[in-house]
Parts: structure tokens; C-alpha cells; sequence
């Protein structure tokens, strides 16, 4: 019996020895582990709009342009293309060598396919395809678009890194119902996702994609060469902060994309820890209204919304430390070729609420609730709707805030009845600075009625400048029509900035080098492991 | 006994079928639209509506209901409607360490408690009870994230001896998977420590004012034996009462250690299925968190037997 013994001890032993016993350097895969600020849940960036499904198509697939740091498209997936000279006809070739990450080549046929999944969902993509007379293969490596009117920012759309961004999957995965998820996340980006290892709500897994074809330009922006440095990336879900904030300083992890704004003079103060903004446009506040029912289908209850706003009110609240925060009353955001001024201002708070009451009255306020959607899981949005609610009864407005968790918020949105029948008055959101960036893309700018975004500002106005801004032609013609977009807005007010800022990232610089700054995302391309 | 048996399980199917009507429509009349969840916030009403038909959440609910009960009756808990992975995979993946964590939490509770439960009993009003007492108001006081917190700052953070956060499993080897489960296990055994060791003194100290110890007490019977063989074995059937729900609570709802050591069990799927309305998880766990009851509360009943012959079903 006792030899038996002894045999299992030492058996257990040497089990817990080699469990114990870390494997060579030379062995061991460059991995980064990064917490995001999401759990991927969702693979299709076409199915959905969110932020994680984006950072994740930007992983496994490629787009045919790519902005740079200045915000040109550049070619990305394309070697080159052709205009023709009355600007209605587009013909792209596609790189050689490019592959799908199940080893078949790219071909035009998936790039065709690719873009007309893309473009039932996206706003821009709708724009493309409502001017689109054809879209067809010319060889295996070429394809050809014809447009029936010019359209200015086609280019900069087959760029685009906001949601949702125009994706290239393999045909038979790009011919899934645009409403339907993928089935598998196949790509021809520098990464690819490992479904075995996939825990949706916990873990994610991308491993190097040996067969990508990098430009050879440096990287710039999402442009040029796009090296996958790391063997495999790891994305983490925690869901307490205060756990991956121990854990990044513990050197656990790697990196953490959204650490919250208390931790990070903890984390500046840790050696071996960096904190950095990489996405240099940020984010925008959003205070949406419903211009369906009364105050706010009257523009003036509007105005008296927008002189009630005091940015730096909202971003102290919410964000904190300056440095990660701007007053900006660009509609465009600061900082983009598009930036503008609002003509609205007033000296002071006092000055703010005598106007807004003003306002509410010449709108004929009697005095009946504004029922404002709080989601109380969402931190940023909870402190805002707040902080609103709190401006509106200093102005002697009733003011009903609901709290309710995030997803009772966008079920109860569509509702466009009356407050006291489950419909609403004010709800909280944000957009990426990039997005706001142009009246294309900008979430709260379209007035296009019943099919704009909940609260379906309505303005005819709004949509023709919007027009004239797709087919202009130079910078300069832009930025006139994005003024006369924002002047037109400070009367009609579609949507109510109430700040723009900055996340930044917290990685271990000890670890990671190499870090690329994006306009309004985050990339692992170009990251270095030590 | 056997027919015992056969009789609970069978008791079980109109539970089950109660739970899975009464959750399905409760969940319907829940606000929160999964179409919407997966539009993100960025999608039109037009594209959340195309979305909602393509799940079938259009449909009549009665359409849905039998639709679902049609695939359970397959063996089929169906898809996520979120992630569109099935269901029993994603209970597969989470399911270790939630039994993991649930194990080590009940072998820790039970190694600790249950001496020190007998201890304080015997000892009366000394120092031994007076501690125990002490140990278990403060398991009852402390909230368990901020055990776990001053944990993972002492011997994570200042001593290095284990991981802040995560779990190992355990077929990349024994040596990381105890390291993993052990903060986790130390702080959310602090409580049920507390809960098992006063039942136990309670449920001893009336069982050592009975005769029948006093007089193996004046027989000369060693004070072990007296404990262990003639009073513990009658004290234990409402311990392991209690232990048997601390095991069902265990495996349903421990998402706050869950959540501060970033252990993906159970307890975070279900949340996290709730706050998405992810239907299908959510109706499947709760029927598996029932069926995990009806199972655990008959092992409770036939352990009653082996416990106290007494007993008769």
C-alpha cells in the first residue's frame, strides 16, 4: 500500500510541477490581453450598430479604402481604381494575393456581395445605393460601380470606420439577410477570430493571420500597412473596473480601452503603466428630444432646451478632469475639417435659465411632465439625464425622470405616443466624434421625419443642405454648407450636444509599444509585444 | 424507496412546466426588446423592426410559446438570440466554473465551519464560542465584494500570491485552477462559514441538553465520540438542510464574486442574458437552476433517511 502511495505523491507532484512550470520564452505566443469596453456578443458589424462589433469587424476584416491620419481615403483592399470623367463610374481592382481567412482568394464577386449587405443598413451605404444604376464584376479582381449622379464622398463611405463600416466578407457569408447575424466571422483582415475559444459575455480570441498581405505604406490613421505584431489577442470581458484596474497594475493584463476616469491617476502612478488617448475625435454627447410631442414638437421649447444645456456643467458631472473634455458648440465637433460655430451664447447661467424660461413659455408650456429616459446602468448616460433633469427644475419645468436599465431604454424609444401612453420626451446617447464629424453620418442631424432616428426631427431644410453636402465637390463648399447646416440647427435643434471628450486607454508600456492614434477607434495592427 | 424517488422526479414535470410558462410569459411582459439590443443604439425603428422579424418576435406569443416548447421537447434549449450560439454550449463553457467555485466554496464552508460549530456548542460561553459567535456576525456584516477586494489587495496586489482575477481551468492543470478558485473561494466561504457553523452550534446545543448525552457522558464515552458519533449525527439534519440550499444558491446566484474575480460562471450569464433580454438563455437557466433545486432537495430528503432512520417517506 505504501509504495502505491508514494508512486501517486510523487505522480501529483510532478503534474502540479509541470502545471506550475512556465514554458519557454521561445515557446510562448505574443499575446496581448485587453479588457474592452464591451463583451462581443454580436460577430456581424453589418447586423449591428455597436461599438464592439465594430472593433471586432476591424480585427478580422478588411475595407476596400481606409482613412489616414488627415482623413483622406486612401486604397486599402484596392490597388487601384478609375473615375470616369462625367464622375458616374467607378472601377476598383482589387490587390493580388489577398485571401479569405479560410484560405479561398478574394474575389470582386465577394466585394460585390459585400457592399450590397453593407449598404441596405448603412445610412451612407443608402445613399450609395438609392444613386446606384450598377454594380457589377468585370474579372476576378475587378468590379464596377455606376452611380446615376456624382456623389462626392463615395470613397470616404468605403472607408468609413464608424458603424456600420462596409465590411468585405466571402460572398456566401455576405449574401446573409443584412437583419440576419453571420454564421462565422470570416475576413481578409490582419487578425483571425477563434471561434473554439469564443465565450461570448467572457472571452474572445484573434490570432495572427499569416496570410495577410499588409500595404507597404506606413500606417496612418486605418490606412497604409496594417502588421499584425502580436501573435494573438485576447479580449477579456470585466465587468467591474475596479478588478481590471488591479489587474492591468498586477501586470495581468495588457491593456484596458475605457478605464474609468477615478482610476486613472492611480494608473498614472504605477510604473510600467501608461494612460493615453489614442482616438483623437472622441465622443458626443447627445440630448435627444421627441419633436412628436409637445413641448418639443415647438422649436422654441427646443431653443429653451439648448440654452439650458450648459456643456460644462454636463462634462464636470460626467467626465471630471478637463483634460479629457471640451466645450464645443460645433454640431461637427471641434477639432474636424468641419468644425463650425453655433451663434448661440449666453453670459452666464442666470442669463441661460431667464432665456429658457422665456422660450418654454413662447412654446406655450403649461406646465405637463417631460418624462426623461434615465438608464441607470449606464453611468455616462445616468450622471447626463441627471444633470438635465436637475437644469429643467431650475427653469420651472415638471420634469418626470424614469429610470430603467439600458434596454428598456431603446425598447421603449420607437414609441412615438405620448408620454403618459409609454412614449417619452428627452433620452440620452452619444455619438463617435468621427460620426458627428459629417452631416452624412452625423446620428442626430438627419430631419428626414418618420424614418430619422428616434425623435424624427422633421426639416426640410436640414435635408436639402444635407443634399448639397453629398454632391459638393471641394473642402471648401463642405464647410460653407456644414455652417449653414449649424446655423439652421441652432433654430431648429435636432439634437442637443452637451459636450465632446475623450476616452483614454491604460496599457502596460512596459509590455506594448507601438500604439497607433485613430480618429475614433482603437486598432491591435501595429502593437508589439515585449 | 425507490418508488419514493420515482414519485419526486415525476413531481417535478408540472413544476417544470409551471416555471417554463410562467417564465416565458413573464419575460414577454418584461419592457425590453432584444431586436433593439442587437440594432444597437445607432439603428433605425425601420432596421430594429427587420431584425425583430427575423427572430420570429414578431409572431403571436402563443406562436412563440409553442414554438420553444416544441424545440425543449427535443432536448433542444435552442439559440441565443443574441450571440446565436446554442444555449447548451454556452451553459457547457460556464458550467465548470461555476461548479468549480460552488465545490470549493462548500468543501471550504463545511472543513471549517462544522468544527468550529461543534467547538462553540461544547465550549458554551467560552472563548471559543465567543469567537465563533464573532466570526460569524462579521460573515453575515461583511458584504462579499469587500472580502473579495481586501483580498485581492493582500494577497494579490501587496503579496503576489495569487491572481487578481480569472479563472484556470482545470485541465491546463490543478496548480493554476486552485490558485484561480482561491480568493474567490476564502471570500464567498467567509459568509456561509457564518451560516453553517452558528446552525451548527444551534442545532448541537439542543441536542447536548438531551438525556440521552448525559448519560453517555456518565458512561465514560470519549468527548470525540460523544460529538461526532452520538451528537453530531442527530444535529446534522438541518446543516445539511442549510448546506443544501447554500449549494442551489451557489450554482444559480454568485454573481457578485462572479463579477469582482471575473469568473465566467453561471451567475454572470444570467445577468448578462437579462440585461440584453436574451429570451431562450434566460429561459433555459432558469429551468435548469429549477430542475438543480427539485434534484438537490431530494438528495437533501433521501439524506434524511441515511441521517435519522427514523424518518419514513
Amino acid at each position: 500500500m505504501k509504495p502505491l502511495i508514494r508512486t501517486l505523491s510523487l505522480a501529483l507532484a510532478a503534474s502540479l510541477a509541470l502545471a506550475a512550470a512556465p514554458a519557454s520564452a521561445a515557446e510562448q505566443p505574443k499575446t496581448i490581453k485587453a479588457v474592452m469596453h464591451a463583451a462581443l456578443t454580436n460577430l456581424d458589424p453589418i447586423q449591428t450598430t455597436a461599438d464592439i462589433a465594430l472593433l471586432h469587424g476591424m480585427m478580422v476584416y478588411d475595407t476596400l479604402f481606409s482613412w489616414d491620419e488627415n482623413l483622406v481615403a486612401q486604397p486599402q483592399m484596392v490597388e487601384s481604381y478609375t473615375l470616369s470623367d462625367d464622375k458616374l463610374t467607378y472601377t476598383f481592382t482589387l490587390r493580388e494575393g489577398l485571401k479569405w481567412h479560410d484560405g479561398q482568394p478574394v474575389k470582386a464577386e465577394d466585394c460585390v456581395a459585400s457592399i450590397q449587405r453593407w449598404w441596405v443598413r448603412d445610412t451612407l451605404g443608402q445613399r450609395i445605393a438609392a444613386l446606384a444604376t450598377d454594380i457589377s464584376v468585370v474579372d476576378d479582381r475587378s468590379f464596377r460601380l455606376v452611380l446615376k449622379a456624382p456623389f462626392g464622398y463615395l470613397l470616404d463611405a468605403l472607408a468609413k470606420t464608424g458603424s456600420n463600416f462596409p465590411a468585405m466578407m466571402p460572398k456566401r457569408l455576405a449574401q446573409t439577410n443584412p437583419s440576419e447575424q453571420i454564421r462565422e466571422a470570416v475576413g481578409s483582415g490582419p487578425f483571425k477570430f477563434v471561434r473554439e475559444e469564443w465565450v461570448p459575455g467572457s472571452k474572445t480570441v484573434y490570432v495572427k493571420n499569416k496570410d495577410y498581405v499588409p500595404r507597404n505604406e506606413p500606417p496612418s490613421g486605418t490606412a497604409g500597412g496594417k502588421i499584425a505584431k502580436a501573435d494573438r489577442v485576447e479580449w477579456i470581458v470585466m465587468p467591474d473596473q475596479q478588478t481590471a484596474q488591479a489587474a492591468l497594475m498586477n501586470g495581468e493584463i495588457d491593456f484596458i480601452e475605457t478605464p474609468q476616469a477615478d482610476f486613472i491617476p492611480m494608473l498614472r502612478d504605477t510604473q510600467g503603466v501608461k494612460v493615453e488617448t489614442t482616438a483623437t475625435f472622441g465622443i458626443q454627447g447627445i440630448l435627444r428630444m421627441n419633436h412628436l410631442q409637445p413641448p418639443f414638437d415647438n422649436a422654441k421649447a427646443r431653443q429653451g432646451m439648448l440654452a439650458l444645456v450648459n456643456q460644462e456643467t454636463y462634462l464636470r458631472s460626467i467626465i471630471g478632469n478637463p483634460e479629457f473634455y471640451q466645450v464645443c458648440d460645433s454640431i461637427f465637433v471641434c477639432g474636424s475639417p468641419l468644425q463650425t460655430r453655433s451663434k448661440v451664447s449666453y453670459p452666464d447661467d442666470k442669463a441661460r435659465v431667464e432665456a429658457a424660461k422665456r422660450l418654454f413659455k413662447e412654446a406655450g408650456y403649461q406646465g405637463e411632465p417631460i418624462v426623461i429616459l434615465n438608464p441607470t446602468d449606464s453611468a455616462l448616460s445616468n450622471a447626463a439625464a441627471l444633470v438635465t433633469a436637475q437644469l429643467m427644475r431650475e427653469a420651472g419645468l415638471n420634469v418626470d425622470v424614469q429610470s430603467m436599465d439600458w434596454a428598456s431604454v431603446v425598447a421603449r424609444r420607437p414609441n412615438k405616443g405620448k408620454p403618459s401612453e409609454g412614449g417619452w420626451n428627452i433620452f440620452i446617447s452619444n455619438q463617435s466624434g468621427m460620426t458627428a464629424s459629417n452631416p452624412l453620418t452625423n446620428l442626430g442631424l438627419a430631419a428626414t421625419c418618420e424614418k430619422a432616428w428616434f425623435g424624427w426631427p422633421c426639416d426640410e431644410k436640414i435635408e436639402a443642405l444635407r443634399n448639397d453636402f453629398a454632391t459638393a465637390a471641394t473642402l471648401e463648399e463642405r464647410r460653407k454648407i456644414a455652417q449653414a447646416l449649424q446655423d439652421r440647427a441652432d433654430e431648429s435643434v435636432p439634437y442637443i450636444s452637451f459636450g465632446q471628450w475623450v476616452q483614454p486607454v491604460a496599457y502596460r508600456s512596459d509590455r506594448l509599444s507601438g500604439i497607433l492614434k485613430l480618429p475614433n477607434s482603437f486598432a491591435f495592427w501595429n502593437i508589439a509585444v515585449k | 424507496m425507490a418508488s419514493h424517488i420515482l414519485r419526486r422526479l415525476l413531481a417535478t414535470v408540472p413544476v417544470v412546466v409551471i416555471v417554463a410558462v410562467l417564465v416565458f410569459l413573464l419575460l414577454r411582459l418584461t419592457p425590453g426588446d432584444p431586436a433593439a439590443v442587437i440594432a444597437g443604439d445607432h439603428a433605425s425603428a425601420a432596421d430594429i423592426e427587420r431584425i425583430r422579424a427575423s427572430l420570429g418576435l414578431d409572431r403571436p406569443l402563443l406562436e412563440q410559446f409553442f414554438i420553444w416548447a416544441g424545440t425543449l421537447l427535443q432536448g433542444d434549449l435552442g439559440r441565443s438570440i443574441i450571440s446565436n450560439m446554442p444555449i447548451s454550449s454556452l451553459i457547457a463553457q460556464r458550467i465548470e466554473p461555476t461548479l468549480s467555485l460552488a465545490a470549493s466554496t462548500m468543501l471550504v464552508s463545511l472543513l471549517v465551519s462544522l468544527p468550529l460549530g461543534i467547538a462553540a456548542a461544547w465550549g458554551s460561553r467560552t472563548w471559543v464560542d465567543r469567537f465563533t459567535m464573532v466570526l460569524a456576525i462579521l460573515g453575515f456584516s461583511l458584504p462579499v465584494f469587500l472580502v473579495a477586494y481586501t483580498l485581492i489587495y493582500f494577497f494579490s496586489m501587496k503579496l503576489g500570491w495569487f491572481p487578481v482575477q480569472g479563472y484556470r481551468p482545470l485541465a491546463q492543470g490543478v496548480l493554476p485552477w486552485l490558485q484561480g478558485l482561491a480568493l474567490p473561494t476564502l471570500s464567498l466561504s467567509f459568509t456561509y462559514i457564518a451560516l453553517l457553523a452558528r446552525t451548527t452550534r444551534a442545532s448541537m446545543l439542543d441536542v447536548l441538553s438531551e438525556d440521552y448525552i448525559r448519560t453517555a457522558q456518565a458512561k465514560g464515552v470519549r468527548t470525540r465520540a460523544l460529538l461526532i458519533r452520538h451528537a453530531f449525527s442527530n444535529a446534522a439534519v438541518p446543516v445539511v438542510t442549510i448546506a443544501g440550499i447554500g449549494i442551489t444558491l451557489l450554482i444559480s446566484g454568485v454573481v457578485i464574486t462572479e463579477t469582482v474575480f471575473n469568473i465566467p460562471g453561471l451567475g454572470r450569464l444570467t445577468v448578462d442574458a437579462i440585461l440584453s433580454r436574451d429570451y431562450p438563455i434566460i429561459q433555459a437557466l432558469i429551468l435548469l437552476f429549477s430542475g438543480v433545486y427539485v434534484v438537490i432537495n431530494l438528495l437533501i430528503d433521501l439524506l434524511y433517511l441515511v441521517l435519522d432512520p427514523r424518518i419514513e417517506y
